[in-house]
């Protein structure tokens, strides 16, 4: 029975993987005209998929210019608060009037204009533009919410199964090892057993929450949350304040007076101490913004094949051979999603580990 | 054009070092199979550490 379920599980997962592959090449509209052909057109679109944006588009029609999606809550902060819809950008094309201000969206970042939705470009085409407060309900920020959702459901049913009898029922099941998981794996060996309980709430966080964006950005639907260097900041950003106040007298004699060493070395070492504060943080931000960013990125290039190599195989083989290349690197995205939200987890444990260790007097 | 050969050489260091890490761990879990878990987490660790710094150089490039 056991091998049934898995095989079932199996052979679910590879169609789900495999529509999305379908889903995604969809999206990418062949043909002649004013539709995606050329390679600038093929990084255009790969850009703006990478970037976050003011509205959800899931397809856009080429022939006919209209887009399939729903329109998200811009929320501004100009001299008061305007909210009003993203619908009325129409995707950049028009100027936005709230409250007798004139918004103008231009590669997805909104500027204050006149009535006329002029630009005040310079040589490098950077507007000079005033840009109000953005705090809108972007893209990013819609799968951030659906995430957090996703997470409080499925623990709270989680939790309240525990007062049922000491086995999970449901969808526990799935999550109950995967906690153990961390604790087990992530948390006390680099932590230590007497203080990892503490932190078992911010790790169990960030790994859930960057392993569901990460599966999330493989869905056609196009989320590219932790592929946004804001995302990732705001996430290391915890971990370096979380190492900071829990550091204990230990850790910062270690950055600012390092122990059994000659006077002129501790003096030597204060500067790459402090420095190695800030650095360790600043990896991981990085690592998990490029990770992400060159999966998506090279996905979308697969996708792109069938496009680029369309006239020298014809549209059957192309498709053929970008679905399947696309279909492998998408498996090893898989991977990619789980491990990087393993690292991420992993390394701030450590980095919190180091801050908290007990030192035997020297 | 220049952050495209620098990009090839920061690859070329990165894959030096991951085929560095990778192979030793591969050493090391075949002399002591009862050591895999705690070579493949310190392996891990290195190797993110590693890409972190790759990754690093790839997007000063850009910039």
């Amino acid at each position: 029975m056991n091998r049934k379920a898995l095989s079932n599980i199996f052979l679910s997962f590879l169609l789900i993987l495999g529509s999305s592959v379908l889903f995604a090449s969809d999206s990418q509209p062949t043909g002649e005209g004013n539709l995606i052909d050329t390679p600038e057109e093929i990084n255009e679109y790969i850009k703006h998929h990478l970037q976050d944006s003011h509205d959800f588009t899931l397809y856009t029609d080429g022939e006919t210019g209209t887009h399939y999606g729903f329109p998200l809550p811009v929320i501004l902060w100009d001299d008061g608060l305007r909210v009003f819809s993203s619908a009325k950008f129409h995707h950049g094309e028009t100027v936005a009037e709230a409250d007798g201000n004139y918004y103008k969206l231009y590669h997805s970042k909104i500027y204050k204009t006149n009535a006329n939705g002029d630009l005040d470009l310079d040589e490098s085409g950077h507007p000079h533009n005033q840009k109000p407060l953005d705090f809108s309900i972007t893209k990013s920020v819609l799968g951030m919410l659906i995430a957090g959702i996703l997470l409080i459901w499925g623990f709270r049913s989680l939790a309240k199964s525990y007062s049922k009898g000491p086995i999970p029922t449901g969808f526990g099941r799935v999550l109950e090892p995967l906690i153990i998981y961390v604790r087990d794996d992530i948390a006390i060996p680099n932590i230590g057993e007497k203080k990892h309980r503490k932190y078992m709430g911010f790790l169990l966080t960030a790994f859930f929450y960057i392993w569901v964006l990460n599966l999330m950005g493989m869905t056609p639907l196009g989320f590219n949350v932790t592929g946004q260097i804001a995302v990732t900041v705001c996430l290391a950003l915890f971990t370096f304040f979380i190492t900071q106040f829990s550091g204990n007298r230990h850790y910062w004699g270690h950055i600012f007076w390092m122990p059994g060493i000659p006077v002129l070395m501790k003096i030597l070492l204060i500067p790459v101490e402090v420095l190695g504060m800030f650095t360790k943080p600043f990896a991981l931000l990085i690592r998990l913004f490029a990770n992400m960013t060159a999966g998506h990125f090279v996905v979308m290039s697969l996708i792109a094949l069938m496009i680029t190599m369309k006239a020298q195989f014809g549209v059957v083989t192309s498709t053929g051979i970008a679905f399947f290349l696309a279909f492998f690197i998408s498996l090893i995205e898989l991977l990619v999603a789980f491990l990087q939200a393993y690292i991420f987890t992993m390394l701030s444990a450590l980095f919190i580990g180091m801050a908290v260790a007990d030192h035997e007097e020297h | 054009m220049y952050n495209l050969i620098g990009a090839g050489l920061i690859v070329i260091g990165g894959g030096i070092g991951l085929g560095q890490i990778g192979g030793k761990a591969m050493e090391g879990i075949s002399r002591q199979p009862e050591a895999t878990g705690k070579i493949q987490t310190a392996m891990i660790i290195i190797a993110a550490l590693l890409e972190g710094l790759a990754f690093g150089a790839l997007i000063l490039g850009q910039g």
